[in-house]
């Protein structure tokens, strides 16, 4: 029962991470239709450059340094992403169905290359910065573990949750957001500027993903090139589950595919974890192509 | 869009100008200042920061530069500045990136790299050339009167003509195969690239046989090569099968896998199948690192048996189980060239075996089913084509090549492990498949010799390859989103009017 505790506070702190990285496919796929492949290598770029703003701003106190390497990492994610969106998919708006996706495993390939190319293929460590935690429960000489970094996760994924839906709901470029992903020509046509809000969707996308980053940083302490191309698998299939094109979905996703990563690593293998979270998403993709909370599609001619 | 002789109005708003290099600087210091200003270095105490000032100066200057040379490109009358500055940088970067090659070939020293650091090079060489390109070419189309129609006419009729070379390039290319042995400059190092281009060209094939013609995106195909490769090389380890008897069992159990896949996920829409393949190809990976008691985990399998000569020779020096080596069997000088040789040829004998099959297929009822269901899934349905059991045929007939390459494969290195087959595998044959124009064999084989046989030639570019790979297939999907030859037309057609039928294509990729 204390081995099940432990590993439920596990997996939703690894749930929160994926979450956090699904909300990028699911918005992108839920206004132009692709999937952002490229999307893992942004979260990677936003854990590398925390790695970097950790270590140049290791003489300032915990708090501001972990508040300015979020802002950093954010803005410069962001960058990242608008420039993807910008040199690789923008221009092929309209081609066929799919090049978007091959110029976005080529962007990922390239990405993926170019931050091993600047900065190297090694591990990046990070020394640990917040330790410590809570005991939740003594059973028989095995403690149940809440790190004061766990909750920090989960809280922070929860904040960021509740004010993004409450941005896509109330403000303006949410709702341009919401009317591009019903009918971009309409929106077009009722004076939206359909390119501006796609690259927005793609900032955001990029800023909550180096959120995922800082905080993956801080959880594991190590960072590497290739940390990306797992991630985003995994939170591409989180987004499936919750159903793609929707944002609690992809919150719900998130945090399932979390706990059924922790839970199988612990009861069972965990080198066998990755297989059985890409049956489930072979599984879901079967029986409920729609996701959890979804919407069918309806195939048009 | 004829001769717009109006340069008074186009004159350049330098406010407007000044503001969007600024913008552009801004990004471009967004994107380098923590990724390549600092770089990372292990410390005794942790992570240290070395400052990489100016790359990242040089990079921002070449990004606003390259940003000038657009909006200068965007104001008529300055082509010819674009065109002339472009020129010159690409010939600077250039001559930098392929110095060690350049020098080479003509005999000189290495001479001391132009531009400050290689990045810069990189960027200066790709973007300059760019840049002059489409300022030259823009310069042709405005001084020419023609209309667009006379132009997009005389492209069409050009496209024509090629269509018709096709065929002599076709047979020269088989040609260049079949002789590459035995011409002049061919040594171990040329067998041995041309085996490995080869392997990829039929993979590719096989490949296009799923991605071409059924237009489904396939990004786990390497799994099906990891079967292949993985059945030889077991069942000569556990059982002692020769290559010969594996060979057919090796496509056969790589195409039970196929249809074993396609079967729950081939009523998927493209691009989930696109993931839910890629996440089939990490499965069989992480299968065969972790399954240690019979794939060896992350060793891999080594001294894995080389074919013999269809079970009458063998091809060692000595000749093993109870067969006479090669050369005393055709009573020739012993060479241990007989052996590469004789590898190129089985994959091009296997290569060709695809094409052909290929080709005929192609204009068997479930060829043009698929061709079919690429241009319009849902008319196929509702003509009552059972698109799942045709779909289903592709990814087995697909994946049986791929199994035979894999058995190909683990033979010639003599040694597999899971590293070989990663999913940038699945992304190299499918960036062939794509880059030659799906659907198109000749452009596939011309794809492959591009992408394989052009890095290992231009070596120089080192550990740039897999960063020029991925913006080069960005760059293609930008420029040519239906690959390089892209074969659209149906393999068989109701009468012999050819250009209706095109024109049709044309109007239905308008459409899309």
């Amino acid at each position: 029962m204390a081995y099940l505790l432990q590993q439920l506070i596990n997996g939703l702190t690894l749930g929160s991470i994926y979450g956090l990285i699904a909300i990028g496919y699911t918005m992108v796929y839920g206004i132009i239709g692709m999937i952002n492949f490229a999307h893992g290598e942004i979260y990677m770029i936003g854990a590398f450059v925390a790695v970097i703003a950790f270590t140049a701003f290791a003489n300032f106190p915990l708090v501001v340094a972990i508040l300015l390497v979020l802002l950093c990492s954010m803005l410069i994610t962001a960058a990242y992403g608008w420039t993807v969106e910008r040199v690789a998919y923008r221009p092929l708006r309209g081609s066929f169905r799919l090049a978007p996706l091959i110029s976005a495993i080529g962007m990922s390939i390239f990405l993926q290359n170019y931050v091993q190319l600047l900065q190297g293929a090694r591990n990046k460590p990070v020394p640990p910065m917040i330790q410590g935690g809570f005991t939740v429960w003594d059973d028989a000489g095995f403690t149940v573990q809440l790190s004061y970094l766990q909750i920090m996760i989960v809280v922070t994924t929860l904040v960021l949750m509740a004010g993004f839906t409450q941005f896509i709901n109330t403000t303006s470029l949410g709702r341009q957001q919401r009317a591009c992903e019903q009918d971009k020509t309409m929106a077009a046509l009722l004076g939206v500027n359909v390119d501006r809000t796609v690259s927005m969707t793609f900032v955001m996308g990029a800023a909550l993903a180096a959120v995922a980053g800082v905080m993956v940083t801080l959880y594991y302490g190590v960072v590497d090139f290739f940390l990306g191309f797992l991630a985003g698998l995994k939170a591409f299939t989180a987004a499936v589950l919750g159903g793609i094109g929707s944002l609690p979905g992809a919150m719900l996703g998130g945090l399932l595919i979390g706990l059924i990563e922790a839970l199988w690593a612990g009861y069972f293998s965990s080198e066998w974890k990755d297989v059985a979270v890409f049956s489930i998403l072979v599984l879901v993709l079967i029986f409920r192509p729609q996701g959890l909370l979804g919407r069918p599609e309806v195939e048009k001619v | 869009m004829s001769v717009q002789a109006s340069p008074a109005a186009a004159g350049l708003d330098f406010g407007a100008v000044a503001k969007e290099l600024v913008l552009t600087a801004l990004i471009g210091l967004a994107l380098t200042v923590p990724l390549v200003s600092y770089q990372t270095i292990d410390d005794v105490g942790g992570l240290q920061l070395y400052g990489r000032w100016g790359s990242t100066f040089f990079i921002v200057a070449a990004l606003v530069l390259g940003r000038l040379g657009i909006i200068l490109l965007r104001t008529p009358g300055y082509e010819a500045w674009v065109a002339n500055a472009g020129t010159i940088a690409a010939i600077i970067g250039l001559l930098d990136l392929f110095q060690e090659t350049i020098a080479r070939l003509f005999g000189m020293i290495a001479w001391p790299a132009l531009a400050p650091t290689y990045t810069l090079s990189f960027l200066l060489g790709v973007g300059g050339a760019i840049l002059a390109i489409r300022a030259v070419l823009q310069m042709s189309r405005r001084n020419s009167a023609t209309t667009k129609a006379e132009r997009d006419a005389r492209a069409e009729a050009l496209g024509e003509q090629l269509r018709k070379l096709m065929r002599v390039f076709a047979a020269a290319a088989i040609l260049f195969a079949l002789t590459l042995p035995f011409l002049p400059f061919s040594n171990r190092y040329v067998m041995d690239v041309g085996t490995l281009i080869v392997t990829y060209v039929m993979l590719g094939w096989g490949l296009n046989i799923i991605v071409g013609y059924a237009g489904l995106l396939d990004l786990g195909y390497v799994a099906f090569y990891a079967v292949g490769a993985y059945s030889y090389a077991l069942a000569a380890q556990y059982l002692g099968i020769s290559f010969w008897i594996a060979l057919p069992f090796a496509g056969l159990l790589a195409a039970s896998c196929g249809l074993l896949l396609g079967f729950p996920v081939l009523r998927l829409r493209g691009d989930y199948f696109a993931i839910v393949t890629l996440g089939f190809g990490e499965i069989i990976r992480i299968v065969l690192i972790n399954w240690y008691d019979v794939t060896n985990g992350p060793d891999g399998i080594s001294g894995i048996p080389r074919p013999d000569f269809f079970g009458l020779a063998s091809m060692t020096r000595n000749g093993s189980d109870g067969l006479p080596p090669f050369h005393e069997y055709f009573g020739l000088e012993f060479s241990s060239d007989h052996r590469i040789i004789f590898l190129y040829y089985l994959i091009v004998a296997m290569a060709a075996l695809v094409a052909i099959f290929t080709i005929r297929i192609r204009r068997l009822p479930i060829g043009r089913a698929w061709e079919a269901l690429r241009e319009d899934d849902i008319a196929c349905a509702s003509l009552g084509i059972n698109r799942t059991s045709i779909k289903l045929a592709a990814f087995g007939i697909s994946a049986a090549w791929g199994g035979f390459a894999g058995a190909f494969f683990a033979t010639r290195q003599g040694f597999i492990s899971p590293e070989s087959f990663t999913f940038i595998e699945s992304a190299i044959i499918l960036a062939i498949v794509v880059m030659g124009g799906m659907g198109s064999l000749l452009g596939i084989a011309f794809a492959a010799v591009l992408l394989i046989g052009l890095p290992e030639v231009f070596r120089d570019l080192a550990e740039y390859r897999m960063v020029a790979f991925g913006a080069g297939l960005v760059m293609i999907m930008i420029w040519r989103p239906r690959g390089l030859l892209s074969h659209r037309e149906p393999s068989v057609l109701l009468s012999d009017h050819a250009p209706p039928a095109r024109r049709a294509v044309a109007a239905g990729e308008a459409a899309e």
